[in-house]
């Protein structure tokens, strides 16, 4: 038997990469609070989860059995990023607000931060059951 | 992995915020230089901010700024009547910059403000990149 890693490890594994992707776009529009023009942008954390959630545990997934055809594989996640709807935006063009843009990315690094516990519990788990103390 | 390209989005803004500051100590710097003409008068600096789009298409998040152009105030210098004063011209003038110290004040805090959200940014993913390196311990 062998043992996957990415099964034992379950969602969380592609929670982080998701959570950091995520970190990246909040990361941007920080860096863009003073750019004119500059459009502020989100993920749809959940929809795109979810979405992988569904095919991990669904095993009559499509198959890509030619070279051409385009790849299902769920650890590839495509974060599309969407638009977010400024409540105040501003003369500029600018449509990044600061104070919820912080708030998101430390909502973000507690929620990477909680996965990541996630991740070495089961991390823990494992060499608990290699060892067999 | 993203959390490293954190660093890249965020020091990009954190250049881009200082050579915003830099325009506010010249521009503060050269509130009173006096000129003797018009056109040689020092005129307020301000600089443009861009996003930058990097090219590859898998590195489409990666979304810094950078300063495009620093642009120079088109608004008139103040002309001031002073016959005594050693820059005057024939006609007795000094002209000055057209520096609105209170405007640079309020500009030199948002510049340090968004730099220290951004040094804030580049501390969190410092931190999360190291739990994240002692996995599984």
């Amino acid at each position: 038997m062998v043992i996957s890693l990415d099964n034992a490890l379950g969602i969380h594994t592609q929670a982080l990469t998701l959570y950091s992707q995520r970190s990246s776009v909040l990361a941007a529009n920080l860096a863009n609070a003073d750019t004119p023009n500059f459009k502020a942008r989100d993920i749809d954390f959940k929809g795109i989860l979810r979405r992988a959630a569904m095919k991990t545990s669904n095993p009559a997934s499509m198959k890509s059995t030619q070279p051409g055809h385009i790849g299902t594989s769920s650890t590839a996640l495509a974060a599309e990023r969407l638009y977010r709807q400024p409540d105040q935006p501003s003369l500029d063009g600018n449509t990044v607000e600061v104070q919820k843009e912080q708030a998101a990315f430390a909502d973000n690094a507690m929620r990477y931060m909680a996965t990541l516990r996630f991740v070495t519990g089961r991390v823990q788990g494992m060499m608990l059951a290699l060892r067999g103390e | 992995m993203s959390l490293l390209g954190n660093f890249d989005i965020a020091g990009s803004a954190l250049s881009a915020q200082s050579i915003r500051l830099n325009t506010v100590a010249s521009n503060l710097a050269n509130a009173e230089t006096v000129s003797s003409t018009a056109a040689g008068t020092y005129r307020a600096r301000q600089p443009q901010f861009e996003t930058i789009f990097s090219d590859s298409m898998q590195n489409r998040q990666n979304m810094g700024v950078r300063v495009r152009q620093i642009l120079e105030s088109q608004g008139a210098p103040t002309q001031q009547y002073q016959p005594e004063h050693p820059m005057a011209d024939e006609k007795g003038y000094i002209y000055l910059p057209n520096v609105n110290a209170i405007e640079e004040m309020a500009n030199m805090i948002s510049a340090s403000r968004s730099y220290q959200s951004n040094v804030e940014v580049m501390n969190t993913s410092k931190q999360l990149l190291m739990r994240t390196l002692s996995l599984g311990q």
